[in-house]
């Protein structure tokens, strides 16, 4: 709460800024200022701060007397790579990989600093050397099964699926049933066999007992975007609901069902959805575009919050937005040409049916029918089968 | 064993608004040779560095900000180190104010930068936060007279240098050549100078009647011959007027150009001078020399590249004219013969141009206020010279 909060006041702050000054791109709102009173609050910290996190002080107090430790190491990076993902907060990546770096260089790390430094290139978007790092924890421990399944992801979002469904057959007897068959399902689903992969997983899910629910939750939404793409509305929307059922907020989830919604015509239940949850970059594009759509709510902040973050990411040299990026300019913006030319480098790194989607529509609007070839020779030549992209590839041909 | 799904949760950016990856703003600022800096650098990693949140609870106010200015200062300036041409320079702390970026409050240190020597180049090693957040970036923007460069640093690229001579000279060279070219352009007196030359160039005077000359070789020749003198002379006094060496007052210089455009028109009229045109052009490209190395200094000369500067402007005064001479001399050849060419723009053509160049005469030199009216004319006269020109030209 404390947190939606001070992002809440941020984004006055920023809007305030943006408004008044017209921010510069390198300075972000540069007007440095003396303040008045001593008393003037300048920043709200993190929980991290409030020495709170006594696991994580304690252990962070350990690593500081034993430096060589690398299990106190990887403990301290692991705990931060959790809040980083709890708090959508990107600097506790940064501490994590400080916390291991003593190991990061070398030329053969141990086992769990390949495991956090994959996870950290994964997260960077730097997906070969995740790979890279997934198959040196394999050839060590072959029956890893986080690696198996992180390696099995990445090669499906890369468009390797059948590399994909091979790291999958790993699963078995390393992870649960339902673990294994969301993973086979998936890669089967984008390669030729959605139906008979949709009817598999529904039968693991329906026979599952699982009480893991981040894999219960995935499963469910590998259901309805298998639903989505097979053109079967109803039933996307139960298996959406399903997982929704599962009482945990996901940013993934969200943003999946809100593209669902977006894309049937629901742009009003995309706002209802998202209207308090503007915390993650992806979520509050979609609800930019759903208070696009149905001209409500204050979309020109929003807008200006995400063109400010794209140009800090810019100034970085980073890409990791590039498929929100893409979508911000071609949909928000309407600047096709521009989304076109993102939508053509976020395909160089990902290779998911949003991704092919993102660059037949900027062809299209751009009128651009050349630069899409590629993409539409790669659908065939998967079988990719998705009923939202049939139209657009029948306009293109 | 408990796996996640890590994966799925990277591929939407999940990144929080109020949240991004930690950068610090670096901005280096060359005038002259002073150097100056300006840092803005989060008050949150400051904290996770050397802590700021004196009270513990959670929120940083100015007043512990300012308890700890002395340590951010020393702390930051310790992590970055500045080089001229390989010899070290020395950061001196100014003010801190605070600045509200897009993800929250940033100190901005302001600092002074002392080097033993003008630098040829200048260089960057930065290492703030890199123990304590690998994936922080220093973002440098290094100003330097009009030019901006920029530098992105990391654990892995923490050094860079940069180029201040060669890479802006070269830059410097083009963008006062463009004035030259410009100043050309624009500068009417100039263009009728030479104009009134070149006219009868493509002529000769017998038995008080022009005849066309027989071959475009002598034409050629004659034209090359006065350009070359106008362009010898100008650039003469133009180099030693920008270089301090001569100091005349502007308002004689500009009369005088004016009278230069008057004489070499009515010389066209009434012909005095007949061979040797080249001489006039030398003598009178003198003073026009002045006339440019007046723009020069106006346009504010760089103390550090003065030569490249004048060398610039040159160049581009000299294409300027080029220009002017490569449509003139093939379109009077061709239409020597006839009677528009030797009376209509001969003659009344060198008459017009001797009209304006008697009021700007009279308007620089005189300057009274009762000459209210010729000022107007000459307005609108130059307005109209465009199409004079072509006329001239036709």
């Amino acid at each position: 709460m404390l947190i939606l909060n001070v992002s809440a006041y941020r984004n006055v702050v920023l809007c305030a800024c943006v408004l008044v000054m017209g921010c510069l791109p390198n300075s972000l709102c540069a007007k440095p200022y003396t303040p008045q009173s001593s008393d003037e609050v300048l920043e709200q910290l993190p929980l991290l701060n409030n020495r709170t996190d006594k696991v994580l002080q304690r252990l962070r107090r350990q690593l500081n007397t034993e430096p060589d430790n690398l299990q106190v190491a990887s403990a301290v990076a692991n705990r931060f790579m959790e809040l980083a993902r709890s708090e959508s907060d990107p600097r506790y990546y940064g501490y994590a990989e400080a916390a291991v770096k003593k190991w990061w260089q070398q030329s053969k790390p141990p086992l769990a600093v390949l495991l956090i430094r994959a996870n950290l290139r994964q997260h960077r978007h730097d997906f070969d050397g995740a790979l890279h790092d997934l198959h040196a924890v394999i050839e060590q421990d072959p029956r890893n099964g986080q690696a198996w399944l992180s390696l099995a992801v990445i090669q499906s979002v890369q468009g390797n699926y059948e590399a994909s469904r091979l790291s999958c057959l790993h699963l078995k007897r390393l992870a649960s049933h339902l673990t294994e068959m969301s993973c086979l399902s998936n890669a089967a689903s984008l390669s030729g066999s959605a139906q008979q992969a949709y009817a598999v997983l529904k039968q693991a899910v329906d026979n599952t007992s699982t009480t893991d629910v981040e894999i219960h939750r995935w499963a469910l939404t590998l259901l309805a975007e298998i639903a989505v793409r097979l053109g079967d509305a109803k039933a996307a929307e139960t298996h959406f609901l399903q997982a929704f059922a599962l009482n945990q907020r996901d940013v993934y989830l969200l943003a999946s069902y809100s593209d669902f919604l977006l894309d049937q015509g629901r742009a009003k239940q995309v706002i209802e959805l998202l209207k308090d949850d503007t915390r993650s970059d992806g979520l509050l594009l979609r609800l930019a575009l759903a208070e696009q759509i149905t001209g409500t709510g204050d979309l020109a902040k929003h807008q200006e919050d995400l063109q400010q973050r794209i140009v800090a990411y810019r100034l970085r040299g980073e890409n990791i937005h590039q498929r929100e990026e893409a979508r911000f300019y071609l949909e928000l913006l309407k600047q096709p040409n521009e989304a076109l030319t993102l939508a053509l480098q976020n395909w160089q790194v990902q290779r998911e049916p949003a991704d092919a989607r993102l660059v037949l529509d900027a062809a299209l609007a751009s009128q651009n029918t050349v630069a899409a070839q590629p993409v539409l020779a790669w659908l065939k030549e998967k079988k990719l089968e998705d009923k939202t992209l049939q139209q657009r590839v029948a306009l293109l041909e | 064993m408990k796996i996640i799904i890590l994966v799925l949760l990277g591929l939407i950016s999940t990144t929080a608004l109020g949240h991004k990856p930690s950068d610090s703003y670096l901005a280096i600022e060359m005038q002259d040779s002073k150097i100056s800096g300006q840092w803005d650098i989060a008050l949150r990693d400051l904290d996770y560095a050397v802590g700021l949140d004196d009270n513990r609870d959670n929120q940083i106010t100015w007043g512990e900000l300012q308890q700890h200015q002395q340590q951010v200062s020393v702390y930051a300036l310790s992590h970055l180190s500045i080089n001229a041409d390989n010899q070290a320079c020395t950061t001196q702390a100014l003010e801190q104010l605070v600045d509200k970026h897009a993800d929250g409050a940033y100190t901005v240190l302001r600092f002074a930068v002392v080097c033993p020597v003008l630098p040829k180049a200048l260089s960057f090693n930065y290492k703030l936060f890199f123990d304590l957040d690998p994936s922080h970036r220093g973002l440098l923007r290094l100003q330097q007279s009009g030019t901006t460069q920029t530098a992105i640093f990391s654990p892995e690229q923490p050094a860079r240098t940069f180029e201040l001579g060669t890479k802006s000279s070269l830059r410097e060279f083009f963008e006062f050549a463009k004035e030259g070219v410009w100043h050309i352009w624009i500068g009417y007196d100039h263009i009728l100078f030479l104009i009134s030359l070149l006219l009868p160039a493509v002529v000769w005077r017998n038995n008080q009647q022009w005849q066309p000359v027989l071959s475009f070789r002598t034409a050629f020749f004659d034209v090359l011959k006065i350009v070359t003198a106008f362009t010898l002379a100008h650039s003469i006094t133009l180099s030693l007027a920008t270089l301090g060496l001569v100091n005349l007052p502007s308002r004689w210089v500009e009369s005088a150009i004016a009278a230069s455009v008057l004489l070499a028109a009515l010389n066209n009229i009434y012909p005095m001078v007949l061979t040797r045109l080249w001489m006039v052009a030398f003598g009178f490209g003198l003073i026009h020399g002045l006339g440019f190395a007046s723009v020069l200094t106006d346009l504010g000369l760089p103390e550090n590249s003065l030569i490249v500067a004048l060398l610039g402007f040159n160049v581009g005064v000299e294409m300027g004219q080029f220009a002017i001479v490569s449509v003139f001399l093939p379109i009077a050849f061709c239409v020597r013969r006839t009677w528009y060419y030797q009376k209509l723009t001969l003659g009344f053509g060198s008459g017009a141009i001797a009209i304006i160049a008697l009021c700007w005469f009279l308007d620089r030199s005189l300057n009274i206020s009762s000459l209210a009216l010729l000022s107007r004319m000459r307005v609108n006269l130059s307005s109209g010279v465009p199409d004079l020109l072509m006329a001239l030209n036709l």
